[in-house]
């Protein structure tokens, strides 16, 4: 028989974060939820999950610090060159129909995202008109995103993924290098609003052309999924667009029939 | 070391699935243990073969050349089928969930390899626990050892190919040195055992 003790205590720390907390973590995917609970345990030094829920109910900055652990801030810019070039190619001639745009980054983590978004719109002239909210449940992702500044090893990378992607300037136009990181132009930075919001607890905010949503619905269950598409289609507007992550689709949703593929290898899909 | 004979710690055994992984050498060992498999076998078979991080893989599209069972890359949210070979795709961990779904994660790399057979092997003794078969083949690195681990102490079958036959040893030698495996098999057996469970 397997144990199924880990397993309750994971339900019951959930339930006590969400209760304490209201991040809502309860319908995530289970099996790396449970890999970077089990790993923190480690790092707080406690011998069981119990033991670290009575900490995260008791200590509030033991809780930031799990936040780490259980939100996942992978992220480069202009990750997936080729998405940003469809983007580019097939998504922004629509764009331009629109007199004003408002566009979605949901899980922005630190900002990468949004940022290559930007650099997109204002190469093809859209930036002035657009509207930028980019959001996350990770305060600290956040507030280095607000900051815009990367690390300067990675410019190399986000050079070569800006030209992979279409880039049609030199990448170096938008950062000024200081010491080991890089700060991201202060026009793009300005352009973005970025806000605390959870795909799990919150509802629409704005009504949006584009929304790109990449990596973070596969930590979710189908359940949960089905909510992060539901606000999706509520904010977005008629034959809006929803670019999502490499490995992610709805078309395995209960929204299948309401969004069809419009680049399919890239994953982006257009609301019906 | 001397492996227990087939016949008699077989009997009787029976698994819901069988989970591998393999490094440097893994495609040739692979082929020989999926070759003969019948279409209708009945488990389904997770795969972790290590591969650079980018870039697409043809592995699904050349092992559907060299098995009759259906062979796939792993989806997200996929439910699990019989008969079926899954490989995780490159970049991305993959995982086994309660409900017999598979998930994808990009956690941190373990060992450096994303997929990592570690977290596959964990997940899956989780989810299996003794109705679980693992088997650990050539590479050149270390992961899998732990997760072969935690298969055996969910009651699970852990079988190691045996490092003289293996093209790389050092991955079945470190299986060795955390556990005395229940089989440790030249891949001809591995294979036979595998038809053996089910
Ligand atoms: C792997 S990162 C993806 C970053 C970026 N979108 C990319 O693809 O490069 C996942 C992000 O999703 C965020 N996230 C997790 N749960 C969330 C939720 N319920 N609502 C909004 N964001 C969430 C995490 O904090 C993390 O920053």
């Amino acid at each position: 028989m397997v144990d199924r003790t880990v397993e309750i205590e994971l339900k019951l720390l959930f339930e006590a974060i969400y209760l304490k907390y209201s991040y809502d973590f309860r319908e995530y995917s289970g099996a790396s939820l449970k890999r970077r609970v089990l790993l923190a345990l480690r790092e707080f030094g406690c011998e069981t999950v119990s033991a670290l829920q009575q900490r995260i109910l008791h200590e509030p900055q033991v809780f930031a610090e799990l936040l780490q652990y259980l939100t996942i801030p992978v992220t480069e810019m202009f990750r997936d060159p080729a998405y940003f070039r469809a983007l580019r190619e097939h998504v922004v001639p629509v764009l331009r129909t629109y007199p004003s745009l408002k566009i979605w980054v949901a899980g922005c983590s630190t900002g990468e995202e949004i940022y290559s978004l930007a650099i997109l719109l204002h190469e093809e002239g859209l930036l002035e008109r657009s509207m930028l909210y980019a959001t996350d449940i990770n305060p600290r992702s956040l507030e280095r995103a607000r900051q815009g500044i990367f690390d300067i090893n990675h410019v190399r990378k986000y050079t070569r993924n800006y030209q992979l992607a279409g880039g049609t300037r030199s990448f170096a136009d938008y950062y000024t290098a200081a010491y080991d990181s890089v700060l991201i132009d202060r026009r793009l930075r300005d352009k973005v609003t970025f806000a605390d919001h959870s795909l799990a607890t919150d509802s629409v905010f704005a009504e949006t052309q584009l929304i790109s949503c990449r990596n973070v619905l596969i930590y979710f269950n189908k359940a949960l999924q089905d909510r992060a598409f539901g606000l999706f289609h509520e904010s977005l507007c008629r034959r809006g667009f929803l670019g999502l992550g490499s490995k992610e689709t709805v078309e395995f949703s209960g929204y299948a029939d309401r969004f069809e593929p419009f680049a399919k290898e890239e994953r982006i899909f257009r609301k019906t | 070391m001397s492996s227990p004979s087939l016949g008699s710690s077989v009997t009787g055994r029976r698994v819901d699935a069988v989970v591998i992984g393999t490094s440097a050498g893994g495609l040739e060992a692979l082929s020989a243990v999926v070759a003969d498999l019948p279409a209708d076998f009945r488990l389904p078979l997770l795969v972790v073969q290590h591969v650079p991080e980018s870039g697409p893989t043809q592995l699904a599209e050349i092992f559907s050349r060299k098995t009759a069972l259906r062979v796939r890359e792993a989806e997200d949210k996929e439910a699990i089928a019989g008969g079926t070979l899954y490989f995780a795709a490159p970049g991305y961990h993959l995982m086994i969930e309660q409900d017999l779904t598979l998930a994808l994660s990009q956690d941190d790399p373990v060992h450096y390899s994303r997929p990592s057979i570690d977290v596959l092997f964990e997940s899956a003794a989780d989810v299996w626990g003794e109705r679980l078969a693992g088997v650990l083949m050539t590479g050149a690195n270390e992961d899998g050892a732990a997760g072969l681990l935690a298969i055996q102490r969910a009651g699970g079958i852990a079988i190691v190919q045996d490092p003289e036959e293996a093209e790389v040893d050092i991955m079945p030698l470190a299986a060795l040195q955390r556990l005395v495996p229940d089989h440790l098999l030249p891949l001809r057996g591995i294979a036979e055992l595998l038809r053996a469970l089910e």
